[in-house]
């Protein structure tokens, strides 16, 4: 067993003292003399997460500012680069228990929050005409009995045109470039007849303005856009929440290396510039920059990114290293065997893309919708005007007519009835600690029939628990969890919860050494806990291994003179992963383990949580996993992938939808369309439930769209839409779909059929 | 008639002046962090 100080993630910023002119690229010098550091904070929460982190940094000197953003969990600190090192502001954080990693805004985000910001404005500016024009419309309706002369309601159209005009050449953009995007592909989408309703109303509305006539729709354009915009923002939002949290993908890879030089000095190099041959040298707390063979050195390293297993595993001379995992206890030579693009980091993110690009090719229910809608609405348009002009009307009123049905169709509510069911189901989802990373998630969660769990830290928690409990002396238990308590790794932190509270002993003359052991004085008494090697204990003393203890890890005690005495750890499962395969099976889905450990581990958990053994697969690389979901997907199922280490990566982006759990590897939680917190498995079924009901919703809310559309369309072809009939129609049907929307967030999470 | 030289302007002024503020709160960063707002008002310790 490896028994090592377990180090909190931090990444090497600064931690070459270089020639002056070497900068991070991390630090922005600000024009009044102090520096700006951008952070990715993990484990922000709530308020008191935010006044802890916010107050250390106040209180360190030479800190001037620092803002915690909550929704993206970053942090900006400002600070005077004399007094303190960026390390240390993030050495500050990263010990409160909140590991960050500073990134550069530049590279990161940016791009979405102008989008966003962009269609925030839009929509302002859309409403604030919206709001007016909407004004002078009901002044002109109502003077519609005579009551109001011509001249004034010419003045109140011109008004309406000054206002709307400059309106919809900015609010409309977005809708715009879309749709010439898709026409210059040769497509149709949903924006084509926006774009073409709003442009043709104007159109038409200016000309009767302009030759004084009483048919202007400046509002229904002015407000077409205005409730399309709302629909756009909400999914705009959505989306960028979710890249936010693929974001903290870069706390992945480290900054750069210090490679040691043929003349013996060390040289900091960018990650870009590393090639295979150089020696990098790597402190205890650092991030490997690349692959490679230990050349010289004893370490620890924490492989959770690569395996999803939270125990460190000790390295030494010629063992094999990646990039992306952390060195933790003591420094360590690497030679670098791949670097940058053909390590197996980036390997596994390649497959985990071209597996993503397979996805790509799932067509949202709106896309699907808009494929059959839009033609139709532009037929029905056509035959409107020509129907118009064979039946003799001028050729003015034909085209009033064919824009009147090209504004009645283009409803409002069709654009709704995605983004609001799915704002509000991910809304849902998040008070449950369950986050949504794309939309489309849930239509493809809503299908699936075959359900597929990775066993390790899945089915399981992951987490090491004492099993032989009953073997051990209870004495024996209290004395080495007071020792136990003392040290940080995942072992010894077992034992300690295993052994409960306790108090009253002294523990003095503690050491632990790296990857052996921990030696104290316990009441007294000297106590070593660690590796049967290290202690020199002799196994043929103890019973040999029964086929249960396969598997575990184990903690050796000796006491002055007594017979040494074995604790056994091994994962425990989730404590409803029972319940939850029962409630699946009832919701028609079947359910599969795929797992990489041993047959006979695989097969006894199966039969704990009622599984066949016909249904699970053992022994799979991760290539196998990927394979195995092709299998089942080539067979014609839906197939949802639950995993957690980045082993299942390639298999969660293989799958029709995925899940992990919060305490997935980062890669992992990239591939997954949803992350789920907390020792709750039932969230997977759950959440299966909430996906269903949000497409009922979503399909309803087109229904009513479609029902509205029924009614309205052959009134608008047969020419007696009025603009005032067209705003009510609109607003009525928007207003039926947010509520029929709304009505989602009344479901009882967690009722189950 | 006449009263109308004063409120439609009146009416547009007004909006103009709601949008102004709209775009000055966006720009000065209030909707940068809706989640953090919420949470900070529960802070009521002033240091």
């Amino acid at each position: 067993m490896n028994l090592t100080i377990r180090h909190d993630q931090a990444v090497n910023v600064d931690a070459v003292p270089a020639s002056p002119a070497h900068k991070t690229p991390f630090v922005r010098e600000l024009p009044d003399g102090l520096s700006r550091l951008h952070l990715m904070v993990d484990n922000i929460h709530c308020a008191g997460c935010i006044r802890k982190i916010e107050k250390a940094l106040h209180d360190t000197p030479g800190v001037a500012r620092a803002r915690v953003n909550l929704s993206t969990r970053r942090l900006v600190v400002d600070w005077t680069p004399s007094a303190i090192r960026a390390r240390d502001l993030i050495d500050i954080v990263t010990e409160l228990g909140f590991p960050a990693a500073p990134f550069d805004p530049d590279a990161f985000g940016t791009k979405d929050e102008t989008a966003e910001r962009r269609l925030l404005l839009s929509m302002a500016v859309a409403g604030f005409a919206a709001a007016n024009v909407m004004l002078l419309s009901v002044s002109v309706w109502s003077g519609h009995d005579g009551s109001m002369g011509v001249a004034t309601r010419d003045l109140f159209h011109w008004i309406s045109a000054l206002i709307a005009l400059p309106a919809i050449v900015y609010a409309g953009q977005p809708f715009f470039r879309s749709a010439w995007a898709a026409l210059s592909r040769r497509q149709l989408n949903m924006d084509v007849p926006i774009s073409l309703a709003v442009v043709l109303a104007a159109g038409m509305s200016l000309y009767q303005t302009a030759v004084s006539g009483q048919h202007a729709y400046f509002d229904a354009a002015v407000g077409l856009l205005f409730f399309l915009l709302i629909g756009r923002y909400l999914d705009q939002r959505a989306r960028t929440k979710a890249r936010s949290a693929a974001q903290h993908l870069i706390r992945l890879t480290a900054t750069g290396a210090n490679i040691l030089m043929q003349d013996g000095t060390v040289r900091s190099v960018a990650v870009n510039d590393l090639s295979p041959g150089m020696t990098m040298v790597v402190a205890a707390g650092e991030r490997l920059a690349a692959d490679g063979l230990v050349t010289k050195g004893r370490s620890a390293v924490d492989n959770s990114l690569m395996t999803g297993e939270s125990m460190p595993v000790d390295i030494g001379p010629e063992d094999r290293v990646y990039a992306g995992t952390i060195n933790l206890t003591a420094p360590i030579e690497v030679r670098i065997e791949a670097a940058g693009d053909d390590s197996l980091l980036a390997e596994i993110v390649r497959l985990v893309e071209a597996a993503e690009q397979g996805r790509a090719r799932y067509v949202r229910i709106a896309d699907r919708v808009a494929r059959i809608y839009a033609p139709a609405v532009h037929v029905l348009a056509a035959i409107a005007f020509v129907g118009w002009l064979i039946a003799g009307a001028d050729w003015m009123t034909a085209l009033m007519t064919a824009v009147a049905v090209l504004i009645i169709t283009c409803p409002c509510a069709l654009g709704l009835a995605v983004p609001t069911a799915q704002t509000v189901a991910s809304g849902l989802l998040m008070r449950h600690g369950v986050l949504l990373k794309s939309g489309d998630g849930l239509e493809r969660l809503a299908a699936t029939d075959v359900c597929v769990f990775d066993k390790t830290g899945t089915l399981t928690l992951g987490r090491p628990e004492l099993v032989n409990r009953d073997a051990i002396d209870a004495e024996d238990l209290a004395i080495s969890a007071a020792l136990a308590r003392r040290s940080r790794h995942p072992l010894c932190q077992a034992l300690a919860n295993a052994a409960g509270v306790q108090t009253g002993r002294t523990v003095t003359d503690i050491s632990e050494l790296s990857g052996r052991g921990i030696e104290g004085v316990v009441d007294g008494e000297t106590i070593n806990l660690g590796s049967a090697a290290w202690l020199g204990v002799d196994r043929g003393q103890h019973p040999p291994h029964s086929v249960e203890d396969d598997g575990c890890s184990e903690v050796w005690m000796v006491r002055d003179g007594r017979p040494s005495v074995v604790f056994r750890f091994r994962d425990t499962l989730r404590p409803d992963a029972r319940a939850t395969v029962e409630q699946l099976r009832g919701m028609g889905i079947a359910v599969r383990i795929l797992s990489g450990d041993r047959r006979n581990i695989v097969d006894s958990f199966a039969a704990q949580i009622g599984i066949d053994p016909a249904d699970c697969e053992a022994e799979s690389l991760p290539a196998a996993k990927a394979e195995q979901v092709r299998a089942l997907t080539d067979a014609g199922h839906k197939v949802l992938m639950v995993g957690d280490g980045l082993n299942d990566a390639p298999a969660l982006a293989e799958g029709y939808a995925s899940m992990s759990p919060a305490t997935a590897a980062n890669v992992s939680q990239t591939a997954a369309d949803v992350i789920f917190q907390g020792e709750s498995l039932m969230a997977v079924a759950d959440t299966i439930n909430l996906a269903r009901a949000t497409n009922r919703t979503v399909i309803q809310n087109f229904g009513l769209a479609f029902t509205y559309n029924l009614f309205a369309v052959p009134l608008a072809m047969a020419g007696v839409v009025t603009p005032l009939f067209a705003a009510i129609a609109m607003s009525g049907s928007s207003i039926v779909v947010v509520a029929n929307s709304l009505r989602l967030g009344l479901l009882k999470w967690g009722k189950r059929s | 008639m006449n009263a109308l030289v004063f409120l439609i302007p009146a009416a547009l002024a007004l909006g103009l002046a709601g949008l102004v503020a709209f775009v000055w709160s966006l720009k000065s960063g209030q909707f940068d962090d809706l989640d953090g707002a919420a949470e900070r008002i529960l802070d009521d310790e002033d240091d």
